[in-house]
């Protein structure tokens, strides 16, 4: 499949600010962040930040994107609709949290809830993301039961070493948030893992021979294509730059999101202030920069089976 | 809405479409677009269209295949087009409700008004059935010309898509495949028609008939006897034949 670079930012942009927001909905009505109306800002202006130009982002692979508003009508059927509404409904509940952070600098009681609320929102979303591509039944990398766990464990990863790096500049009491984030980081990247050997083993049920219905005569093999140069078919489902490379981008993924940021998580509490905050940032910033390349070869290693119709034999 | 229709339609429209008298001349897919790129998805667009890099939205193509190895191997043209299915993924999985599947006839087609050219319709579809139509921004798909087979400004022999219309081979069939007695469903039983990819779960209404058997000496029947030679026993002929035989 073709990796449109607005998706692949938009997916991991939004994954780290619904994952941030999941995490100070509910952490900060349990009491455990600073209840300070500086720190509700900066934190949840990242959160706001990254959610909103995730949004706008997916907007611009819309080839008629005046007609977006009508995106929030299908919620009964489509994923995509889903999203759009639960994404808008855990901004306006998340917008009530801040009021009450920021202003009041008040955590508990209603404003808690509707802390909890927004991550709630938050996971509905994020979860909403992953199931467009997992109910895509022609593309077998991505109807994978896995899908939509590495989808949440990411975007509470992301928003976990944000939340770190915050916190670390901020405030300065990192221990377990640190280690939360380390956890979140090493699950996130064993199921990606699994998901990996999971596609590399696995095979698509369908064959050029069940495309065509033609097995019965032999092998089925395309003789000429029905058109001179590409289509758009061709364009966004035969895409096979990465799959080259696909063990390299694996590798390089893994070390900026996790064999990276790990270190740098535990330098940001073991250092004094400045060095310490640097380190965190980095580590939120690598983390992402692997989920961003993660997310390129999700696009990339996906096979759609139209394919099988010019002339691939795995589709 | 892209709910599906909670019946599945006691009518299904389609086409059948014959592998065997196919002969791959690509009329079907171009009459096609000649009377799309004026019907109810008009305009049809090409980017580039007498230059490099060709491309553009069509809604109907022809693959060809090699079917089977060596001597036994045999060349298949295949027409491909929207498949009308009763499982369609790509009207559920639509945002905006652009897309929909009829209640009265199974035709599944795109409100344009309505698409805002995500693209996603275009993923869920494991035939390749739909194409962005970059000029226009909008997706779009074989509509079983809608605006020809109820069109009753058209004599009733021309009530039926473009594609069919034009096939010199009649190697395409349109008709109601949810009634067992109308001429298509009683050619996909006699034929064997079938499904492509019904391990996908889609259930699509088109169906295919596979060639038939090659003929071999068993098969075949006698040879037709020779011609007896022009033998002119009298008039004018006679006596040319005379002559020349003469000289």
């Amino acid at each position: 499949m073709h990796p449109a670079y607005s998706v692949i930012f938009f997916t991991t942009a939004s994954g780290a600010g619904f994952g941030l927001l999941t995490l100070l909905g509910i952490l900060g009505p349990l009491q455990q962040l600073p209840n300070d109306r500086w720190f509700g800002l900066v934190a949840l202006f990242v959160a706001f930040a990254l959610a909103v130009s995730g949004l706008l982002s997916s907007t611009l692979h819309l080839r008629s994107p005046s007609r977006a508003r009508y995106a929030f009508s299908q919620w009964r059927s489509s994923w995509l609709s889903r999203e759009g509404v639960a994404a808008v409904a855990t901004m306006i509940v998340a917008g009530v949290f801040a009021i009450g952070w920021v202003f009041f600098e008040a955590t508990a009681g209603w404003w808690g809830a509707a802390g909890l609320l927004a991550a709630l929102g938050a996971v509905v979303t994020v979860a909403s993301t992953g199931m467009i591509y997992a109910v895509l039944k022609p593309i077998r990398q991505w109807h994978d039961p896995l899908v939509v766990p590495a989808y949440l464990l990411f975007a509470l990863a992301t928003g976990a070493v944000w939340l770190d790096a915050v916190v670390t500049v901020l405030a300065r009491n990192n221990q377990a948030l640190s280690l939360g984030a380390i956890v979140l980081l090493v699950l996130a990247w064993g199921v990606k893992a699994a998901y990996w050997k999971r596609i590399d083993t696995g095979q698509s049920i369908s064959t050029p021979e069940s495309a065509t219905g033609l097995g019965a005569l032999g092998p089925v093999s395309l003789l000429m294509a029905p058109h001179t140069e590409e289509n758009y078919l061709q364009r966004e489902m035969g895409y096979r730059v990465a799959r080259k490379h696909a063990v390299k981008l694996r590798g390089l993924a893994v070390i900026g999101g996790l064999a990276l940021p790990v270190p740098l998580l535990v330098a940001g509490w073991l250092l004094p202030a400045v060095p310490g905050s640097v380190c965190a940032v980095l580590a939120a910033l690598l983390a992402t920069l692997g989920v961003l390349v993660e997310r390129w070869l999700f696009f990339a290693e996906a096979r759609h089976t139209v394919t099988l119709y010019y002339g691939h034999r795995d589709g | 809405m892209t709910s599906l229709p909670k019946q599945p339609s006691a009518r299904k429209l389609g086409l059948v479409i014959d592998l065997d008298t196919c002969v791959g001349c690509h009329a079907c897919v171009v009459n096609c677009k000649e009377w799309n790129t004026g019907g109810y998805p008009a305009p049809l667009t090409d980017q580039n269209p007498y230059g490099k890099d060709v491309s553009g939205a069509w809604l109907n193509r022809v693959h060809t295949f090699e079917a089977g190895e060596g001597a036994d191997g045999r060349t298949v043209h295949f027409p491909k087009s929207c498949l009308h299915c009763e499982e369609p993924l790509c009207v559920s999985v639509c945002p905006t409700g652009a897309s929909y599947k009829r209640n009265d006839d199974g035709i599944v087609l795109v409100d344009e008004d309505r698409c805002m050219g995500c693209g996603l319709c275009a993923w869920a579809c494991p035939y390749g059935a739909r194409e962005m139509d970059m000029g226009v921004g909008v997706m779009k798909k074989c509509t079983l010309c809608i605006d020809r087979i109820y069109n009753e400004n058209l004599d009733e022999a021309d009530r039926v898509p473009a594609c069919v219309s034009t096939c010199p081979a009649s190697a395409r069939h349109f008709g109601d495949l949810g009634d067992p007695g109308s001429a298509v469903s009683q050619l996909v039983a006699e034929r064997g028609g079938y499904d492509l990819m019904p391990e996908q779960g889609y259930k699509p209404t088109n169906k295919y008939l596979p060639p038939r058997p090659r003929r071999d000496a068993t098969t075949a029947g006698s040879r037709p006897e020779r011609l007896d030679e022009a033998r002119p026993e009298g008039g004018f002929l006679g006596w040319v034949d005379r002559l020349l035989s003469a000289v």
